[in-house]
């Protein structure tokens, strides 16, 4: 039967795979000049002086004096600086962008410029941070944000408590990777600055760049290139760039490009934030949990950015898929002198993910009850009070999911197996995400509206500020206008993601797509319909509807539905561990999800597959570290991601679980996919070493120190 | 100093006056407009700039031109227009193999390798064959799918 899931061919894949699609780099913008950032080399500082070299005609150096406006990045807060102004606080930190005609003689007054610094103690950890080493950083205690959520008693459940087990988990640096690196074009063009780029949120470009030059929104035009990954490094990153570019184009009046080269992408952009979460839980005479108290603490590095949005999701997901009656949360986001941390798929929930299935794992091994039997135990379902005192609206179907992961994987015949000195063993974790922007951020802060317009040859328009960034949501967003409308896929017509073009119905960010903006393209194009005439051109608006029956949201008091509907999905990981080496091979991977109804089931497996390299990628390869803050793994040859070598063949299935609110029933699938790698990958080496782990990447060098 | 280089690309051939330490990607992209080929890393890791250096696969970032006199290279504007070529990129778009597109070019380029050297890969043979071709999407399975169908196809 035909459906909206079954596979379509994406509408991007011929002319990405032969070769014709233009990302920013390929895109031919006549004459124009070159910028390269001159960053801090200290960690923190004060500037006291910078003496500049005299320049050959042609070539400038742009810094804080050439800002018209605010010399600061409007992100949530606004303490990230354009150019740094009396201070430096991370290695990396803008100062002054170069700019000429000649990429070698940039690089050499880039060499020239010398800076006087006054050192000051820097924190590159949580301790030192919370510590206030060196002086406060930030605010008054160095947290970004400090929050707390309270369900039930947590303190006389613990008091009663026949028994505590404690334990912390911690999560390393990850970098984005996407393949294509930051860049961006500023062209002077109409009498005012146009930014082309590798962008996931053409507006939130715009939000930045307009105090920065002091005009009104349409003092500036920011239009997205066909982006070559993102996974959140293209949500707030590129502000940082266009904002500088920005000032060059406005006082220069001439077209610029600034394009990153791998390793200055990797050492200066942002990463996900390293965390360290611990978990204490009550248990009664039985075992049975009572309590749990979890305490998580993110790393966001030296500037806010979105930590504070980060760390929300750190605490609404941490005690992942289980319901505990009584649960205390507190999350903080640290500031430290380390490269920002920012957004990366899961934001947040991963980490928290991680720790939740860890510990839950831990505790079924006290009591000695199988951990898939053990948490059963707990699983929320419909009607469950969440940990902000909202609810789970939605039919749970972990059971079936459960179920159906069991059966595909083989689960319970390899768990007996493997419990006995074999080197194989088997992991399985579950684990939801939250669809959209926290509590009411969709009505409150974004308030999405978009529009479809039929033309006279009876083609449709569809006009999103959502991009397609290899996601899909191009293929996506068509089908459900194809579908709802009864119109073949070729008739529908995705416009450019350009602030002057199309409406703004919110970033490419938060599984808030197919979720909220979606949603909006099918209510539209169901409008449409109704009032379609042939020959006729007619234009439709569609504006955002909070969803019906949910528990308002409090944001002063964290209390209410953090989100109208979740993701949920199992991931079961088996791997195979090499005594000598104390390498670990992942030999298989099987995954069930329930994301509603896939709009295209191709599309959402893509997601499954993709994200789960990612997230194991993130718990065994991809070590970062930073010393003295400094990133030392540099290059691609020093931080590595999964090969496909790295993989083993994935199977993913689905459970149907129509959401009532959306179109065609669809939930988001574009992070859930990070966030239960890690906790199954971590299970399944336990069972393989008999060792207990609790912190990520776990490389072959930790496993052999812990087993010597 | 410039110097004169003649090779074939995509099977017509080309003379140019370059310096003979420029990077064969540079010289593609720049004074070729051969934009298929994509700088990932410059350093040889991710795969994303791989063309044919006579039938052989390599990264055109690491290659400088001086070493290429009289030799064939291929980007995907031509291997697009062969028999083959279209075959990988139709099964490409069927099983899913395609995201954000920019590592795409270079995996078209590793499986058009594949074809040529083996009539059946097995998956395992594409795995290693395309080991050296980063995908930060896709997790690599459909990749690996789109290459056994392409092979399949041929051999009707």
């Amino acid at each position: 039967m035909n459906t909206i899931s079954t596979p379509v061919r994406r509408l991007d894949a011929v002319e990405k795979t032969a070769g014709f699609t233009k990302y920013i780099a390929d895109m031919d913008f006549g004459d124009f000049l070159y910028g390269k950032l001159f960053r801090s080399t200290r960690a923190r500082a004060r500037i006291c002086t910078v003496k500049k070299p005299s320049l050959p005609d042609g070539y400038y150096i742009i810094d804080k004096n050439d800002v018209p406006g605010e010399n600061a990045i409007h992100m949530i807060n606004s303490d990230w600086p354009v150019f740094a102004d009396e201070f430096v606080r991370f290695i990396g930190d803008s100062i002054a962008l170069v700019v000429g005609p000649d990429k070698k003689i940039i690089s050499k007054i880039l060499s020239e410029i010398e800076v006087e610094y006054e050192d000051i103690p820097a924190v590159y950890t949580i301790d030192d941070s919370l510590a206030l080493k060196g002086g406060v950083l930030h605010g008054k205690d160095n947290c970004y944000g400090d929050y707390t959520t309270v369900k039930g008693d947590p303190e006389s459940a613990f008091s009663e408590a026949a028994q505590i087990y404690e334990n912390t988990y911690e999560t390393g640096l990850q970098e984005h990777i996407y393949m294509e690196t930051q860049g961006v074009v500023g062209l002077w063009q109409d009498g005012k600055v146009n930014i082309h780029g590798s962008l996931q949120c053409p507006f939130y470009v715009r939000h930045s760049v307009t105090p920065v030059l002091g005009v009104e929104e349409d003092g500036v035009r920011i239009i997205q290139a066909p982006t070559g990954g993102a996974f959140g490094g293209k949500e707030h990153y590129p502000d940082i760039l266009t904002t500088a570019l920005a000032v060059a184009v406005n006082k220069l009046k001439k077209n610029i490009k600034i394009f990153y080269e791998r390793e200055e992408d990797i050492v200066n952009t942002v990463k996900r934030h390293p965390s360290r979460i611990k978990i204490r839980t009550a248990l009664d005479i039985d075992g049975n949990i009572t309590a749990m108290d979890v305490d998580s603490i993110i790393d966001g590095g030296a500037y806010e950015s979105c930590s504070c949005i980060v760390l929300q999701r750190v605490v609404f997901h941490a005690t992942g898929v289980y319901d505990i009656p009584n649960v205390k949360c507190r999350g903080r986001a640290v500031v430290t002198n380390n490269v920002p941390s920012d957004a990366f798929r899961g934001f947040g929930a991963p980490q928290a993910s991680f720790a939740i299935e860890s510990h839950m794992n831990h505790l079924a091994e006290k009591t000695g009850v199988g951990s898939l039997d053990f948490k059963a135990r707990y699983f929320q379902k419909k009607g469950s009070v969440t940990n902000t005192n909202g609810e789970i609206h939605e039919e749970v179907k972990l059971k079936e999911m459960v179920a159906k992961a069991k059966a595909m994987s083989d689960y319970d015949r390899k768990v007996k197996e493997y419990g006995k000195s074999s080197s194989k063993g088997i992991g399985f974790s579950l684990f939801n995400h939250g669809g959209a922007f926290t509590g009411n951020g969709e009505k409150e802060i974004i308030n999405a509206r978009i529009k479809v317009r039929k033309l006279k040859d009876n083609r449709v328009e569809i006009y999103v500020s959502n991009v397609e960034m290899g996601q899909g949501l191009l293929t996506t967003f068509s089908k459900i206008a194809a579908h709802t409308l009864e119109i073949p896929i070729e008739n529908i017509i995705f416009m450019q993601q350009d602030t002057e073009l199309v409406p703004d119905s919110g970033p490419t960010v938060a599984s808030r797509s197919i979720l909220i903006v979606g949603t909006l393209v099918g209510k539209a194009s169901a409008k449409l319909k109704k009032q379609w005439v042939d020959g006729e051109e007619i234009t439709v608006w569609q504006e955002y509807e909070a969803p019906k029956d949910v528990i308002p949201w409090n944001q002063e008091t964290l209390q209410g539905d953090a989100y109208p509907a979740y993701s949920w999905g199992v991931n079961v990981v088996e791997v195979e561990f090499d005594k000598i080496t104390c390498e670990i091979k992942i030999i298989g991977a099987w995954n069930v999800y329930d994301v509603g109804v896939p709009i295209d089931r191709l599309v959402v497996e893509g997601q499954i597959e993709g994200g789960l390299v990612q997230g194991l990628g993130w718990a065994y390869l991809e070590k970062m570290e930073i010393r003295e803050g400094r990133i030392q793994q540099r290059t691609m040859a020093d931080y590595v991601i999964p090969t496909s070598l790295d993989v083993p063949v994935m199977e993913n299935d689905f459970v149907l679980n129509p959401y009532e609110e959306s179109a065609f029933g669809a939930k988001g699938a574009g992070e859930i996919v990070h966030n239960g790698g890690a906790p199954a990958f971590l299970e399944a080496v336990q069972m393989s070493t008999g060792t207990q782990f609790n912190s990520i990447p776990l490389t072959p060098e930790k496993i052999m120190e812990s087993l010597k | 100093m410039k110097q004169k280089i003649n090779f074939t690309l995509n099977g017509k051939s080309v003379s140019v006056e370059t310096d003979p330490l420029k990077r064969l990607i540079d010289l593609l992209r720049d004074d070729l407009s051969m934009i298929s080929v994509k700088e990932g890393c410059g350093e040889g890791e991710c795969g994303a700039c791989s063309v044919l250096l006579n039938n052989e696969i390599v990264n055109s970032c690491l290659i400088p031109v001086g070493t290429i006199i009289g030799a064939s290279i291929e980007t995907v504007e031509g291997i697009r227009e062969s028999e083959s070529g279209k075959r990988i990129i139709d099964a490409f778009a069927v099983e899913g193999a395609v995201q954000c597109g920019y590592c795409t070019p270079g995996m078209m380029v590793g499986a058009e390798w594949i074809l040529r050297k083996y009539d059946k890969p097995t998956p395992d043979e594409i795995r290693v064959a395309l080991s050296g071709n980063l995908c930060r999407c896709t997790g690599y399975d459909m990749i690996i799918n789109a290459v056994e169908t392409a092979a399949k196809r041929g051999l009707k």
